[in-house]
């Protein structure tokens, strides 16, 4: 059985001893010292720094040791199996990793003159114009971090969209169907929008009838993630877009779940006017623990003007910045987008071509649909919604029965997987599933290792009948044992920082 | 026919796609999309390049491309503007390659992430040490958005519609400042400046700040490089109109300068790359937003925060995300922001990176961005027709050179310079068109004396006679 490394680490700051270093800086030229004298003596008196910064006094190779053993407390796609639904946990290819590490690209400054920056922004323009091509739209922007932030900017174009054509102060409202990632009603609040929940239907896509008593001259669009969080494509979105926008509202595509969908079908024919995409999902970019990512945003021809700025354009001889966009929102950021993280997205397309995308897409499909059609005979679970409908990238089970029969829940068989060298699949999402396991292969599990998930998981299901407290108590193999997240929101236990922590106990300790 | 199998793609070989179609039962893997009407299938060729690339192939390309690219390496180059220079150590780079790290996802599982969610909790507690805040996030996109996300958060806590910034603030930071504060009907109004020293014109501060005043913010050291000094005027200011002191910094001048905390500020942004992360054209980014122990703030505050707890048998520390309950996954339309992934590797980054220099070493780099910066300026006004600094305040690492004397624009002097090897400064005559012909020079540890020297002797080249 797996087993994690379990160091008990110590915080950092319990670590080391006075006068310890793990860096030395090159010492300043003798000539330069003397010229200027005691540097700091120029800072005025009242913004001096009185006393050191509270930072730990470490020789590197107690650094190196401590983040190491960090790291082997850590479960990446390098490690196994990570089938987190909806973030399409890829296997991230080395070679992108070795390019982006380059000094030619590490090295270089945003502002440089664009003489300089050739090179780079060729890789970006030609980007742009794949996930341009890839997603049906018309132009692309990569400056957002995040997929998140591709739905705020996405947002903050249809404000400025209807600010331009007059309509600002009626198109109120944005409309997100009760599937939806909790990032849509979120991005559409920030951008000033009244949020408009619509039902699914029986077969867990957007309900016709509800959506068209939804719309109304208020409507500033549809937020739609296709195929939906329940891996379902929704099969009605030609009359989902013409109800749209014969309300004369714009329809956004959330890209989270592009992946099955390379090269096989783009969001831009199936009428979206707006698209986000999540490079650290369909195009392999690592995700780091929790980012950088990127959430490269694609629009409509009647949108592009609104783009932030600067915009990569070629003039047959040189790329240039173009700032000179009077229609532009603006920035959303600064610079220009995570740009190591967009490179890896460019040598990911380059390495597969529309051959190896569209086996990508194929293969994903295929890994999920085989993975769904077994965990059904899987006793305890339950495939909500239209079972006979094939999925795409992923399917979503209930751990209801399980749950009814033997007291254990989804968290329960999510923490006991754990224990089998697997990353748990995303729990309690969607929010119209009950007990909800969410699961996305990907293209890159083998089929090998999909039959051993569903081995585990059908085994975590026998546990929960005939020793259920090894599951309700899992996980037993991991660096910890299962934590107490209510302890780490308490306001009276509440530790963001050490500092906070060390203040707390005293305060506890006084009484 | 062997069907096209590739690296990426375990189950790209005929005989494991067969095996499944098998068991799902279907002959050909089309049948699984049979759902997608036939108007939305895809019919044409795509314009992108046909067929997989070899790796040595694609290596070759990049490569190549790449080297089309002239480096700060290459040529002295005194950019900074937000995105600065610094020597990244070799152990930064080994550790955020760790690939355990490097591959894992949000730590939604904390028991199986506990080396990420400790690694961001020690970024968290030294982003406090350095700023003097209690508490800090794990990380926003860059300075920028944390500056947008502040104001908004200062506004949801006040529940007042107007941030007073300063006018010497970069456009950039600014227009994203707009674009996140206009949709929660924030008003943004700029206080002026000082002609001669550049500080806040605290006359105009007095008549612009109001009951409407969410917050007041101010950065230090200034866009245009310079320590605003009036910083305990500021903050009383702002807290007598019951409004919040945002401070933006630049961390590595924190082993130096008085950290924000010590005076008065309740919310600190800031750029977090030059802790550890190379610049790679802009981005990643690592945006710092920390706060004041105050459960009306934390409660408002967006992203993600690690925090301590132990296990539920009580026998171990643990880490695990905290305050989730204000989050989009959990509150939806109620979230305090929308951000989700952000910029973690970097944070564990910039962890690595201040845990080597501690605080003599982070002293050590303030000192010596600061002695060579200064030793630039007194090189450069000695170029006849140069005049720098514009503002006489004191410089940390970053200055503005003026060529009005010299009849040339930034642009001519720039063109020149790169004629020489050498890249000047960011040209701010558009964003500042009352300083004239005015260019910001950055100055960090990687700078040698050679390379300043070889800088003032150019411009003297260029402009002396």
């Amino acid at each position: 059985m797996f087993r994690q490394a379990s160091w008990n680490e110590q915080v950092i700051f319990n670590l080391g001893r006075k006068g310890r270093r793990g860096h030395l800086l090159s010492e300043v030229e003798e000539e330069v010292k003397q010229a200027v004298g005691d540097a700091e003596a120029l800072i005025p008196k009242n913004m001096r720094r009185k006393s050191a910064p509270d930072l730990p006094e470490l020789s590197e190779v107690e650094v190196i040791r401590h983040f190491i053993r960090l790291s082997e407390m850590n479960y990446g796609v390098d490690s196994g199996f990570y089938p987190l639904g909806s973030c399409t946990m890829k296997y991230n290819p080395k070679i992108n990793e070795f390019l982006t590490h380059s000094p030619k690209l590490e090295m270089l400054h945003p502002y440089q003159d664009e003489t300089t920056v050739q090179g780079i922004l060729e890789a970006l323009y030609k980007l742009e114009r794949w996930l341009a091509e890839l997603t049906g739209m018309h132009e692309v922007c990569l400056q957002p971090a995040a997929g998140a932030h591709g739905e705020f900017l996405g947002t903050i174009l249809m404000r400025d969209y209807f600010k331009a054509s007059g309509e600002q102060a009626r198109r109120t409202e944005i409309i997100v169907p009760d599937s939806a990632h909790g990032t849509n009603p979120a991005s559409a609040a920030m951008a000033g929008f009244n949020v408009v929940v619509v039902p699914s239907d029986d077969s867990g896509c957007v309900n016709l009838g509800a959506l068209k008593a939804a719309v109304s001259e208020r409507t500033a669009g549809l937020m739609l993630t296709n195929p939906n969080t329940l891996g379902v494509f929704e099969n009605n979105i030609d009359e989902i877009a013409r109800i749209i926008h014969d309300a004369g509202g714009l329809l956004y595509y959330d890209g989270a779940n592009l992946n099955p969908l390379l090269c096989k079908a783009r969001p831009g024919d199936m009428g979206f006017d707006i698209v986000h995409i999540n490079v650290h999902k369909t195009f392999s970019t690592p995700h780091g623990g929790g980012g950088p990512g990127a959430g490269p945003v694609g629009v409509s021809d009647k949108l592009a003007k609104f783009l932030p700025v600067p915009r990569i354009v070629f003039d047959g001889k040189m790329y240039r910045l173009d700032y000179e966009r009077p229609h532009s929102i603006g920035k959303i950021r600064g610079f220009y987008g995570n740009v190591a993280v967009l490179l890896r997205a460019y040598a990911y397309i380059l390495s597969l071509g529309v051959e190896g995308l569209t086996e990508v897409a194929e293969v994903s499909v295929l890994n999920a649909n085989y993975l769904m059609r077994k965990l059904e005979k899987v006793k305890g679970l339950t495939l909500p919604y239209d079972g006979d409908q094939p999925r795409k990238h992923e399917c979503v089970f209930s751990a209801k029965p399980l749950k009814s029969e033997t007291g254990v829940a989804a968290v329960d068989i999510a923490k006991r997987l754990l224990d089998y060298g697997v990353h748990a699949p995303t729990m309690y999402f969607p929010l119209i599933v009950e007990e909800a396991l969410m699961i996305e292969p990907t293209e890159t599990a083998e089929k090998e290792e999909i039959d051993r998930f569903v081995d585990s998981l059908r085994m975590v299901c026998e546990e929960a009948r005939s020793n259920p407290k090894i599951v309700t108590g899992a996980p037993h193999n991991t660096a910890v044992t299962r934590l107490d997240e209510v302890k780490a929101s308490h306001p009276k236990t509440m530790a963001l920082s050490w500092k906070m922590h060390q203040k707390k106990r005293q305060e506890r300790e006084s009484g | 026919m062997t069907s096209k199998r590739h690296p990426y793609i375990p189950n790209s070989v005929d005989s494991a796609k067969k095996e499944m179609m098998k068991a799902i039962g279907i002959n050909n893997i089309q049948e699984l999309y049979t759902d997608i009407p036939a108007n939305c299938q895809l019919k044409k060729r795509l314009e992108l390049p046909e067929h997989p690339l070899s790796e040595m192939k694609l290596k070759r390309h990049i490569e190549t491309l790449l080297s089309r690219n002239k480096t700060c390496e290459e040529m002295p180059t005194f950019l900074g503007a937000g995105c600065w220079p610094h020597y990244v150590p070799a152990a930064v780079q080994e550790i955020v390659q760790r690939s355990e790290l490097l591959t894992a996802y949000t730590p939604y599982q904390p028991e199986i992430s506990q080396g990420m969610l400790q690694a961001l909790f020690e970024y968290q507690s030294m982003i406090c040490e350095l700023t003097g805040m209690d508490a800090a996030n794990c990380s926003v996109y860059d300075w920028a958005s944390a500056l947008g996300e502040a104001a908004r958060m200062a506004s949801r806590i006040k529940g007042k519609p107007e941030i007073l910034v300063p006018c010497i603030i970069h456009p950039e930071r600014l227009a994203t400042l707009k674009v996140y504060a206009e949709p929660a009907g924030i008003t943004v109004k700029q206080v002026t400046y000082d002609s001669k020293s550049g500080q806040v014109d605290l006359k105009d501060l007095e008549a612009k700040i109001s009951e409407k005043t969410a917050a007041v913010y101010i950065e230090n050291p200034s866009y245009l490089g310079f320590i605003e000094t009036q910083v305990e005027e500021i903050s009383d200011n702002a807290h007598k109109h019951n409004a919040l002191f945002i401070v933006g910094i630049d961390p590595t001048t924190l082993g130096i300068l008085k950290p924000p905390g010590e005076y008065g500020a309740d919310i600190v942004v800031g750029e977090a790359q030059p802790l550890g992360n190379a610049m790679s054209f802009g981005g990643s980014m690592l945006g710092i937003f920390a706060c004041r122990d105050d459960m009306s703030f934390l409660r408002q505050m967006p992203g993600r925060i690690i925090g301590l707890t132990t296990t539920k048998n009580g026998e171990q520390q643990g880490f695990c995300m905290a305050l989730q309950t204000r989050e989009q996954h959990i509150r939806r339309e109620k979230a305090t922001s929308n951000i989700c992934t952000n910029e973690a590797l970097c944070a564990v980054a910039a962890a690595v990176y201040l845990a080597l220099l501690g605080p003599e070493g982070l002293r050590d780099l303030g000192a010596a961005c600061m002695a060579k910066a200064n030793y630039a300026m007194r090189l450069l006004s000695k170029v006849h027709r140069v005049q720098t600094p514009v503002f006489n305040s004191t410089h940390v690492k970053e200055f503005t050179v003026n060529f009005d004397e010299s009849g040339l624009t930034v642009k001519d002097v720039n063109a020149k310079l790169l004629q020489r090897g050498i890249h000047g400064g960011k040209d701010v005559s558009k964003e500042f068109p009352e300083l004239g012909q005015t260019a910001l020079y950055c100055v960090t540890e990687i700078h040698s004396k050679a390379d300043i020297e070889r800088l003032a002797e150019a411009l003297d080249g260029t402009l002396g006679w």
